[in-house]
């Protein structure tokens, strides 16, 4: 446990070290406020929105950038380690392969944390001070924050897996950047493009199962459907009839999706000989 | 453990002090390559030992073999009494090592980088002072890594190894990058950790600065090892000429004629070069000598680990064995 605990500090301090915390959190922070004091430009208002429409908002906007952002600063958790030859001297230390990639996995995942927390933290708390905000809403938010750290958890997950498979850094930027496209931009038209070319082949019973294999729609799903008010505002009411998963259910997913490529990664890098 | 039964190579330690390493029939392959070929190799503890052997020769390989990196394709392998490819972490805390080209993160300081290693490894933090102390880093304590010159990094990461105190140090290249007076205060640094029993392996290219420091010469070829022991040893079994330089203003024809039996090279007209076995030594010097004023000065050169190493390790072109 210690072993683990030193290794994800390290990695959080080399995250603020090198300024992506930073960076994620400013960026976040800016998004956030950006969305909840000013755009509303659909509505042709200004001024700030209730905060179940921020809610909605920036969940939109967490399909895009949290798995980006994610893939960008774990790529080379692995291979950049083997590759600069720190791991090959890392390993001969009192610690298993196991440690190293829970540790690290621990560290990066802290630094999603603290970006989301602070970030959108900042930006609800404005919003709901300037505009308004009942209870269910703060509990959509608060399922924001939680919901968007487990994303950014599924796609740091995928990227060890790569980054424990390759052996070059520059292949595991280019898969990092292929999964974000496949699943964040193509999956969705591809599905669409299911529906329509199947023509009812794929019908209500197959689809919803289908949005459940990609780890960037279940948590669209989580974050719109589980609450009346976000429900309403998000023009997804009629989807999440059919779509009949229960919040614990979609949350099991998203973990499944954490947890499998983790251990797809943890079963690469403990089989790789150095 | 039954390896302990099989046949090991003799070796000339004068006493008989625990066992750090004892090797038997160790092979480790990639794909079609053998980087180390039935390998066998016992060294006492206490021992500060050269690996020495060309590129490719498998030392780095053996070196990994030890720290338990990469598991043997055969043979069987025992490191301070345990088998280094299973062993529990304990073991790991008992090595100390310094990789070929060490590489750290460069955004730490040399002390944080420290005291990270320091932490994983369970050493006191105390230590870490001393080390950077030791090793001559203390003014650049506070620095990144990124600053550091090669021989800093280098030192940087003897400082690492160091950590702990090991019962086992292995070096890969260790001075390369290092000017001759950080490789002076190095050598004292390993004389000083081996005094206190700890087995230090030390692999180089460069031979003459390995010859005062080591016990033992390990000599690795094609993935095996094709002389181990003290240098001495190893120069009697080589039965390498000595070669003698003498000086001898104007009289270099003369000289030449009288010693037309030992292989004589003239340079310019004073200068001789003499070769013969170790054992007439005495015979060819008392020659010379009753040669008078003729001659002004003899140098004579014993063969040196460079020719001890060419002779146990031909170049791959010259081996008739080839290259694995």
């Amino acid at each position: 446990m210690k072993a683990i605990c030193i290794i994800a500090g390290k990695e959080i301090t080399d995250g603020l070290r090198n300024r992506w915390v930073l960076g994620a959190t400013l960026l976040l922070a800016g998004l956030g406020f950006a969305l909840a004091f000013l755009g509303s430009a659909p509505s042709g208002q200004l001024g700030v929105k209730p905060l179940a429409v921020v809610v909605v908002s920036l969940s939109s906007l967490t399909i895009f950038l949290m798995p980006l952002i994610a893939l960008l600063i774990s790529y080379d958790a692995i291979v950049g380690e083997v590759e600069r030859g720190c791991m090959l001297l890392l390993l001969t230390y009192p610690i298993t392969k196991a440690q190293i990639l829970v540790g690290k996995f621990l560290g990066h995942t802290g630094i999603l944390a603290i970006a989301t927390i602070v970030g959108y933290g900042a930006a609800g708390i404005a919003a709901a001070i300037g505009g308004d905000a009942d209870a269910q809403s703060w509990q959509a938010f608060a399922n924001l924050i939680v919901s968007s750290i487990l994303l950014g958890c599924s796609f740091l997950a995928l990227a060890y897996w790569v980054s424990a498979s390759v052996r070059e850094r520059s292949t595991a930027a280019g898969i990092a950047i292929g999964i974000w496209f496949a699943l964040v931009v193509i999956y969705d038209l591809m599905l669409m493009g299911l529906l329509i070319g199947t023509k009812g082949w794929i019908d209500e019973t197959i689809f919803p199962y289908l949005l459940l294999a990609n780890p960037a729609d279940i948590y669209r799903l989580l974050n719109l459907t589980a609450f009346d008010n976000i429900r309403s505002f998000s023009g997804m009411a009629g989807l999440s009839e059919q779509a009949q998963f229960a919040p614990i259910t979609l949350a099991v997913a998203l973990l499944a999706w954490i947890i499998v490529p983790l251990l797809l990664a943890g079963r690469r890098f403990i089989r790789s000989e150095s | 453990m039954n390896i302990m039964t099989k046949t090991m190579p003799v070796l000339a330690t004068q006493d008989d002090a625990e066992t750090a390493i004892l090797a038997s029939g160790l092979a480790k392959q990639y794909g079609e390559h053998r980087a180390v070929d039935g390998l066998n190799l016992a060294i006492a503890a206490g021992r500060t030992v050269a690996l020495i052997g060309h590129n490719g020769a498998g030392k780095t390989t053996l070196m990994k073999l030890i720290l338990g990196l990469i598991r043997p394709s055969s043979g069987e392998l025992a490191v301070l009494g345990a088998q280094p490819s299973i062993a529990g972490l304990d073991y790991r805390r008992q090595i100390g090592f310094l990789p070929e080209n060490v590489a750290f993160h460069d955004e730490l300081t040399g002390a944080q980088m420290l005291r990270f290693y320091a932490n994983l490894k369970g050493a006191d933090l105390a230590q870490c002072t001393a080390l950077l102390e030791r090793v001559g880093l203390s003014f650049a304590a506070n620095r990144r890594v990124k600053t550091y010159s090669k021989g800093m990094r280098q030192r940087l990461g003897l400082a690492q190894a160091l950590l702990g105190t090991p019962r086992l140090l292995l070096l890969d290249e260790p001075t390369t990058g290092l000017d001759p007076n950080s490789r002076r205060e190095f050598f004292s640094i390993i004389r000083e950790l081996s005094r206190g029993g700890a087995t230090v392996i030390i692999s180089s290219h460069i031979l003459t600065e390995l010859e005062a420091q080591t016990d033992l010469v390990a000599i690795m070829k094609g993935g095996h090892l094709v002389g181990l022991g003290p240098l001495d040893t190893l120069r009697q079994r080589a039965d390498l000429p000595v070669r003698f330089q003498v000086t001898c203003p104007g009289a270099a024809n003369r000289i030449r004629s009288a010693f037309s039996d030992l292989a004589p090279v003239t340079t310019g007209t004073d200068n001789v070069t003499l070769s013969c076995p170790v054992a007439q030594k005495m015979s060819v010097l008392a020659r010379l000598v009753a040669l008078g004023t003729d001659v002004t000065d003899i140098d004579i050169k014993h063969p040196g680990l460079d020719e001890i190493y060419h002779h146990f390790s031909p170049r791959p072109a010259d081996s008739s064995e080839g290259a694995a």
